[in-house]
């Protein structure tokens, strides 16, 4: 991206004014385009935002989410998805529809404290994030080493394409869940790569704003690798 | 006319105060921003002799549920005060001041907080003074702001604060706790530096519509300052040992 640029900004602070069109973390005052959060701003094409580095994870419809089993009703699970809101998992959703609640003990499929993989779908002011599990990869998870950064730094994890993830799955032999709510459920045969793997993502979580981050991951998984 | 009879010079006639500084000179000020593990943003401010920590929390559920709001988030604040901040033990519980300084510092944040992006959510803020030395309304909201967007909380700008006052007959920057006691007033003001709107302003004391304007004019130099600081402050803790492009 050669015509992005890129800026540390703190709230209050004037990113640009003019006909730009404002994205995330900034709002409009007159012309002047201000950012709302710590973090870095970009300017691409027409349009700027600020990638911010601190705050809970905001759910956005069709994000994959790592979450913690709190409590249910007779009804549903709530859950805890590391945000402001508890996430919402009605029965019927696991059971199907012909869920009755005298009949069904929801204890038998998820209890207090297990750990699932959900996809939000349906977040919106009114009420709280909707979470399903019925599809092929969600469900709950049965192994595994729960590992939690900042929200803000999952896509520093992913990397462009990708390739910040792959290097770690490559180089650790890791099975690697990454929640858009910044949990992180690492799998692997060998401890020693569970070990480098959890070593790699807090790596990533401390060094998010530097640049060639894939490198310096790398060379530190080989370092470590004899 | 006004203030405490006292042995004290508080201006000198090179115009140099009781603790040797200028008229427009602010006390010392640092200020550390994430100081708090458990906290999910905190800062830490010296401002002269005062100490202050703030702790952020939220957004998060609002107990007890009739409080929530479900058009927009709502902001709560506690400002305390340490049996050890002052001379003499204070006795822990909530006084009427400090009552009545949670509650402005609550109003002063609350037009840069952007609670309507939470609805049924309360931000919650903690602050504890560890020790006092006059104009510590001004540090801990000063301190606050700085929490709140280490919290990650949109904010549409940062709250600087500091205070101005009459000693002597002149108007002077950061009003001390002497200066204080023995001055003639004393006008904290809550300031948004990018928007260059007021958010709290207080005045204790009697001033001429000149020294008035004179007063508020001062005080806001002085959030400008505190501004840079409380910008150096989220700048060390995000962006330093990257580079800076």
């Amino acid at each position: 991206m050669e015509n992005t640029k890129r800026k540390y900004v703190i709230p209050g602070e004037v990113i640009t004014s003019g006909p730009y069109r404002p994205e995330q973390n900034v709002i409009l005052d007159g012309e002047r385009i201000i950012a709302t959060a710590v973090g870095i701003s970009e300017i691409y094409d027409d349009t700027v935002r600020v990638i911010s580095l601190t705050g809970k994870y905001i759910p956005k419809i069709n994000d994959l989410v790592v979450a913690k089993v709190l409590s249910h009703s007779s009804l549903s699970w709530e859950l805890d998805i590391n945000s402001s809101y508890v996430g919402f998992l009605p029965a019927s959703d696991v059971f199907g529809r012909d869920f009755s609640a005298h009949a069904d003990e929801l204890n038998s499929k998820l209890k207090k404290g297990d750990l699932v993989v959900a996809r939000i779908a349906n977040s919106d002011r009114s009420r709280d994030p909707l979470l399903t599990i019925s599809d092929r990869e969600l469900g709950k998870i049965e192994s595994g080493e729960l590992v939690k950064i900042s929200p803000s730094k999952i896509p520093r994890l992913i990397g462009k394409r990708g390739t910040m993830i792959q290097t770690i799955e490559m180089a650790t032999g890791a099975v690697i869940t990454i929640g858009q709510n910044g949990w992180i459920v690492v799998s692997c045969e060998n401890n020693d790569g569970l070990l480098k793997a959890t070593k790699a993502i807090q790596m990533v979580e401390e060094q998010a704003h530097i640049a060639n981050l894939t490198d310096r991951v790398k060379s530190m998984l080989e370092s470590k690798g004899e | 006319m006004g203030g405490r009879d006292t042995d004290l010079i508080l201006l000198d006639e090179n115009g140099i105060r009781c603790d040797g500084r200028k008229i427009d000179e602010p006390r010392k000020i640092m200020i550390k921003a994430g100081v708090l593990k458990n906290a999910n943003g905190s800062a830490y401010i010296e401002f002269g002799d005062n100490k202050i920590l703030a702790g952020v929390f939220g957004p998060r559920d609002v107990h007890p549920k009739h409080l929530a709001n479900t058009d927009t988030g709502i902001l709560r604040c506690r400002y305390h005060m340490s049996p050890f901040s002052v001379e003499e033990r204070k006795r822990p519980a909530p006084s009427r001041r400090e009552i009545e300084i949670s509650k402005v510092i609550k109003e002063a944040l609350k037009p840069a907080v952007m609670l309507e992006q939470f609805p049924r959510t309360v931000v919650d803020i903690f602050i504890e003074v560890l020790q006092a030395d006059g104009g510590s309304r001004c540090a801990a909201l000063a301190a606050a702001s700085v929490a709140l967007a280490d919290a990650g909380i949109p904010m549409r700008d940062m709250v600087s604060a500091c205070a101005a006052g009459k000693v002597a007959d002149t108007i002077v920057l950061d009003v001390n706790n002497e200066e204080d006691q023995a001055g003639q007033a004393d006008m904290p003001v809550g300031y948004m530096p990018n928007m260059e709107k007021i958010t709290l302003i207080q005045l204790d004391g009697v001033l001429t519509p000149e020294e008035y304007k004179k007063c508020v004019e001062t005080a806001v130099a002085g959030c400008k300052l505190v501004y840079e600081i409380q910008k150096k402050a989220l700048t060390d803790k995000y962006f330093s040992n990257g580079e800076n492009n």
